[in-house]
């Protein structure tokens, strides 16, 4: 099998799944839809797997292939091709992985669900989206992928069409993506314009020869052109990974099935932007004022999202929240051009957060989903593996010292105190107190889902929706697909950092695919200071991230086990401040007011106004009205009488006489 | 050589197999509408599969005419029978050919009176359309333009809904005032020239005077057709009232002889008047792009809202056409403008797919509940999940997703109108925001959400018919957005050929 | 001595009467077929006066073309008259308005 088709087999192995899983879905029936996917998702990483290995044992160089040409135009040459280097096959390996271990925990999860061979389907095409989108080598492809992504996570969230808020909320995740593409796509075409080509290799083989190119811009304006491009593309990764303030629409994709929470929206899709300015290094390289915005979005978000965290009831909004955090913290990263330590983190957090959420999925199925963290409690003693797995995740996500989290974290942190960039300590200040955040927010939602009182009552008399906190059944520990797909990612999530943090960051493994200049390389810096991971953890007890960390475990163990009624009682005390959070700081009403609304009242006023008012009454029907006016008054002239026509042509004949006479010379 | 015999003919084929052939439909289905839908499919069919040749046989090194049919008509006004194609006109034949076969089968169920006058209508319209596309004589370019108003005017007034009669008569008056301006324009270029042959008026110099007023007679037959703002509100009108089959035509193809006529006559005879007015239709096509797209957002009524959505989508293919210009003018190169009016084409393709496509899948529901609005559905994914997946991939394209056509064109048109002004992009990108919304916004109202009536609750899923047209336009719409390259192909010789009279003065 | 400018004196007094006739007479269409046939008559006057004065006979010949049409729309008129009272009991000019717009 060559090397090529190796390649192709990858993403086209799981679209095969989806085919088959979705148009033939009656006739692979639903052992056989699980079958398929399963099979083409889990020999697609297999074939990740056995890419990443060559890639270690260093057989295999940068692979930059096209797969066919998809249009020559204007002497351009748009291509679908594979740029497979060391960041791709990370990214692939990932992707794969979670998505396996997704496929098979949805056997379970959505065991009695209707739509199983559609949902199947769909995590597979989104498999396909993801790696078409990581290992594409020019920017159009990534812009499908980009897109496709958005296409598959708009219909999972709407997976369940019958539910309003389902149907709202991926309309509304779509719709605010667009508005980060609408930015990406004016980023690839003033790419096209500074560079006249589309394709990775041959951009960031001249960027530096663009470093002093003007965008100018009708209306007086010059901007930096690579500064602009930088910026737009960032839009783009501002709408996908949920940066503020494109964020709002990540907390209600929560409305979709909890396997995609765990997959899409925490750990591949979202992570999509992160990806992509780490794979377009060279370019924000060359631009310090993009980067400084990087940094600073990533900055508002880590720590603003993590705050309305603390306040959430619902479960899986918690660690929604807590993803939009976490993307925050790689998007910081990029911006002080720490772009390993942003993929490091992307990497860890993929496992420990889909980890989480499929915990939080397993805790919904066994509370026959109810999502109110209100009504759980005490859930440990009836599902010990749920609740150990999600320890680990827990311990990973607040970065406890050996954990993955710890170390991706920690490397950030360190990062953005290192760097020198514009606005780095408001980023150095966010990232800081984001992680006590992260921890008050990751142990309440411990605590307050697995241990303390009971306070779900089990009734046996109940119809098919109880009412909130009445269970018909006590909640048992989820079956072995469930809890198979937690206990292999809980693995990664304890040992992947302390394996890969010295290869990833310090040890040059993703030297070829990023660049980054030696004036920014911050995490050259940080690797004179690196003496193992193991050191590394053990000093960690020395800094201020980690007692801010126990601090927050303290706090939360405080209030959320031992003294439950301070949480009323800061509540009271600070109402405005729980409101403000409570409401999301009302970026949703905002929106909802100014663009949904706004929007569609100015298309009706457009409509009745401009288009029916003047055009159509107005303009047509008013020319109409003028004719028929004009008529109306020359109509009596027609009297109807032979006398009268007699006495006109008379008149006429007159007046010609008379015009003739007078002509006469 | 018999291939090469029957390639002298093929247009003329084309055109009167359907003509002559709705004669015998007219006649031979009179009172037998199986007789009159079998041999309309036959007539559509076969015509479709002669101008496979048209695809297949079609030289992409030339920017010549192909096929060229030459025979004098009316010799006293020295008016040729000229007919011809490049490739501008290869893949809009083609793309009417197609849509031939499936207006048929779309009005296989839906049509109950006069089946053999819908028909017919039907192929008259094929025929005088592709004529449209091919004749090379001023003349007969200008009779096949007008005669294809009366069959599309009888489609709407006879099988039309309940307004149809004000929506016909608005629809002619539009078209008709148009076109006149566009006559006295031909009958200038005749008098100056003393030929209507359309390659001879595209070579011969003209003062600039002269081609401003032609322009504009051109812009006043062309800018109706396509629709633009503020020429377009005939559209919705005419959408609402026509029949499905009728909704098609008129969007897939019909729309398209506007921007083909842009393509035929503005550019290359009045390059320095489209130069110096550019302003004008690019000022235009934006605010087709973002005035209609809020517009279609406001609509209740399903057809009005695809109508609008075209509207807005042909906004693409004058801004693709006129902003060669502006790129000549800012950067005294055509690097860029190639891009610009190839995707202009692949819009035009594109659209005729897609709209096609939409004005079916409305037609599915209307034959089954007899209602265009919006409200009066809601959850029809419960039960027509087969129909709802197809209807969703029809939105997703309308809305531009890359892998569908509906990107490609407005993908190179956003890529070539950033070379020329960054705001003229910014402005056409929006539509990624207001296409998505007006076209999923749709979808939430009436494809997802729990059932809302009992009507809904009725609905069968769509019959092995159905499934077919929608399936093939799926296809289509797929092959063309991961592979245009083909389609690329044939556009480009001529569209290098087109550039050409951009760059060059035609002033004396 | 009786000169041209007699003749055709005469001739525009009788055309200047059948007009005035055409459109001063409100009550009976016969009246108005009346003045036509004058002002027919008007012209025949004029025709003979040239052909006498300048000695040329096709203005006699046009007379009796004249006549004969004269003769022809006589009858037509009358026969349409007859129609019209059959249809409207009336040849009251005043009361003839189907063309009114």
């Amino acid at each position: 099998m060559s090397l090529q088709t190796t390649l192709l087999l990858i993403p086209l192995l799981p679209l095969g799944g989806a085919v088959l899983a979705g148009l033939f879905r009656n006739q692979v029936g639903r052992v056989g839809s699980h079958t398929v996917t399963i099979l083409g998702v889990g020999l697609s990483f297999a074939l990740s797997a056995w890419i990443l290995m060559q890639q270690i044992n260093g057989t295999l160089e940068t692979v930059n292939i096209s797969v066919y040409t998809w249009m020559i135009s204007d002497g351009i040459r748009f291509q679908v091709g594979f740029l497979i280097d060391h960041l791709t096959t990370l990214m692939m390996c990932v992707v794969t992985f979670v998505s396996l271990m997704v496929h098979i925990y949805t056997i379970g999860y959505m065991r009695d669900d209707p739509g199983y061979q559609r949902f199947f389907s769909y995590i597979a095409l989104f498999t396909f989206s993801m790696l078409m989108l990581v290992m594409s080598n020019n920017f159009m492809q990534l812009f499908f992928g980009w897109e496709a992504v958005g296409l598959v996570s708009y219909l999972l969230i709407g997976f369940w069409f019958n539910k309003e808020s389902a149907i709202k909320a991926n309309l509304k995740a779509f719709l605010v993506n667009r508005v980060g593409d609408f930015g990406f796509l004016l980023g690839i075409a003033a790419v096209l314009l500074t560079f006249d080509t589309l394709d990775y290799a041959e951009v960031f083989a001249q960027a530096g020869t663009a470093v002093d190119q003007t965008l100018s811009v009708p209306g007086g304006m010059e901007w930096n052109m690579l500064t602009f491009i930088c910026v737009c593309l960032f839009i783009g990764a501002m709408g996908k990974s949920a940066q503020a303030p494109l964020h709002v629409w990540l907390p209600d994709s929560m409305e979709g099935p909890t396997p995609i929470s765990a997959l899409i929206h925490a750990a591949t899709m979202v992570t999509a932007g992160i990806f992509m300015v780490a794979r377009m290094s060279p370019l924000f390289e060359l631009s310090d004022a993009a980067l400084s915005f990087v940094m600073l979005t990533g900055a508002v978000t880590a720590l603003s999202m993590g705050l309305i965290g603390i306040v959430q009831n619902d479960v899986k909004r918690v660690i929604a929240y807590s993803t939009l955090s976490q993307l925050g913290y790689m998007t910081v990263a990029l911006g002080v051009s720490a772009y390993s330590a942003a993929i490091f983190h992307l990497m860890t957090h993929a496992f420990f957060k889909a980890l989480l959420f499929l915990g939080a999925g397993s805790v919904i199925i066994a509370m026959h989903h109810e999502q109110d963290m209100r009504y759980m409690g005490g859930l440990r003693k009836y599902m010990p593996v749920t609740w150990l797995t999600a320890w680990v995740g827990t311990l990973a996500l607040v970065g406890f010292p050996f954990f993955a989290g710890f170390y991706s974290k920690d490397a950030i942190i360190e990062a953005v105190a290192d760097s020198h960039r514009w606005g780095s300590s408001v980023a150095y200040f966010a990232v800081v107190a984001g992680v006590l955040i992260t921890a008050i927010y990751s142990f309440r939602l411990l605590y307050l889902t697995f241990h303390g009182k009971e306070r779900f009552e089990v009734i046996h008399d109940s119809g098919d929706h109880p009412p909130s906190g009445q269970l018909a059944h006590a909640p048992k520990e989820s079956p072995l697909v469930v809890t198979i797909p937690l206990i292999l990612l809980a693995i990664p999530s304890v040992v992947i950092g302390w394996m890969t943090i010295e290869p990833v960051l310090f040890g040059g493994w993703l030297e070829d695919s990023i660049f980054v200049l030696d004036k920014n390389n911050v995490l050259a810096e940080l690797g004179e200071h690196f003496h193992g991971a193991t050191a590394m953890a053990l000093h960690s007890v020395n800094t201020l991230p980690f007692w801010l960390m126990i601090t927050g475990l303290a706090l939360a163990t405080l209030i959320y086990l031992i003294r439950p009624s301070i949480a009323d009682t800061v509540r009271n005390r600070v109402p405005f401040l729980y409101r403000l959070l409570d409401n999301k700081y009302y970026f949703d009403e905002f929106y909802q007011k100014f663009f949904a609304h706004g929007s569609v009242r100015l298309g009706r006023i457009l409509w009745h106004k401009a288009d029916a008012g003047f055009i159509d009454n107005g303009m047509v029907n008013g020319s109409a009205r003028v004719v028929e006016w004009v008529a109306a008054r020359v109509r009596r002239w027609q009297t109807g009488f032979l006398y009268d026509y007699a006495f006109a042509m008379i008149i006429g004949l007159i007046g010609i006489l008379a015009v003739w006479v007078m002509m006469a010379p | 050589m018999m291939n090469g015999t029957m390639n002298g003919f093929l247009l003329s084929i084309l055109i009167w197999l359907p003509l002559l052939g709705s004669v015998a439909v007219m006649v031979a289905g009179a009172h037998r509408p199986t007789m009159a839908k079998g041999l309309a499919l036959l007539i559509s069919s076969a015509a479709f599969l002669l101008g496979l040749p048209l695809f297949f046989s079609f030289d992409t090194s030339t920017a010549a005419m192909q096929f060229v049919e030459l025979r004098p008509w009316i010799e006293t006004f020295n008016i040729q029978y000229y007919l011809g194609v490049d490739g501008f006109s290869a893949p809009l034949i083609l793309l009417t050919l197609f849509f031939g076969v499936l207006v048929v089968i779309a009005g296989w169920r839906s049509i109950q009176k006069n089946v053999n006058q819908y028909m017919a209508a039907f192929l008259v319209m094929e025929g005088l359309m592709i004529g449209v596309f091919c004749a090379l004589d001023g003349l007969l370019f200008y009779v096949f333009f007008e005669a294809m108003l009366i069959p599309m005017f009888l489609v709407i007034g006879i099988w039309g809904g309940p307004r149809r009669v004000y929506a016909t008569i608005k629809f002619f008056l539009y078209t008709f005032l148009g076109s006149v301006f566009m006559l006295i324009g031909l009958i200038y270029l005749y008098i100056q020239s003393g030929t209507w042959d359309i390659l001879a008026w595209h070579e011969m110099p003209l003062s600039f005077n002269a081609q401003k007023w032609l322009f504009l007679g051109f812009l006043a037959a062309f800018a109706v057709k396509i629709p633009m703002f503020p020429v377009h509100t005939w559209l919705p009108d005419a959408h609402v009232e026509a029949p499905t089959g009728g909704s098609v035509i008129l969007a897939a193809i019909m729309l398209k002889i506007g921007g083909y006529g842009f393509i035929r006559f503005s550019l290359p005879i009045t390059p320095d008047a489209s130069a110096a007015l550019d302003w004008l239709v690019i000022g235009l096509s934006l605010i087709a792009v973002v005035y209609i797209g809020f517009v279609a957002l406001a609509q209740q009524d399903m057809k009005k809202l695809i109508a609008y959505s075209s509207i807005s989508h042909m906004g693409f293919v004058t801004l693709g056409l006129f902003i060669a210009f502006a790129i000549y003018r800012n950067t005294g190169g055509v690097s860029g403008a190639a891009l610009g009016v190839e995707g202009a084409m692949v819009q035009m393709i594109s659209h005729g797919f897609i709209s096609g496509a939409l004005f079916l899948t409305v037609g599915v529901l209307y034959d089954r509940v007899h209602s265009r609005m919006i409200k009066d559905y809601g959850g029809v994914a419960n039960t027509m999940p087969w129909f709802a997946l197809f209807a969703v991939f029809f939105l997703m394209a309308n809305s531009g997703l890359p892998g569908t056509s509906g990107f490609v064109g407005e993908f190179m048109v956003i890529l070539s109108s950033f070379q020329a002004n960054f705001w003229f992009a910014f402005l056409a990108a929006l539509t990624l925001i207001l296409g998505a919304a007006y076209s999923l916004w749709l979808a939430k109202r009436v494809i997802f959400g729990a059932v809302t009536n009992r009507e809904v609750q009725n609905l069968q899923d769509i019959n092995s018919r159905e499934a077919l047209v929608l399936g093939t336009l799926a296809v289509a719409i797929l092959v063309v957005g991961l592979w245009p390259q083909p389609l690329v192909d044939m556009l480009q010789a001529s569209v290098d050929h087109l550039l050409q009279h951009i760059v060059q003065s035609k002033v004396i | 001595m009786l000169t041209l400018a007699h003749f055709l004196t005469l001739g525009a007094i009788l055309f200047s009467l059948s007009i005035a006739g055409i459109f001063i007479n409100r009550k009976n269409i016969i009246i108005l077929l009346m003045c036509i046939e004058l002002m027919l008559l008007a012209v025949n006057m004029n025709f003979v006066a040239f052909s006498r004065f300048l000695g040329n006979l096709d203005g006699q010949i046009f007379v009796f073309f004249i006549l004969t049409v004269a003769a022809a729309e006589a009858g037509i008129g009358l026969a349409i008259l007859v129609v019209l009272f059959r249809n409207r009991q009336t040849i009251n000019v005043a009361e003839l308005d189907d063309l009114k717009g």
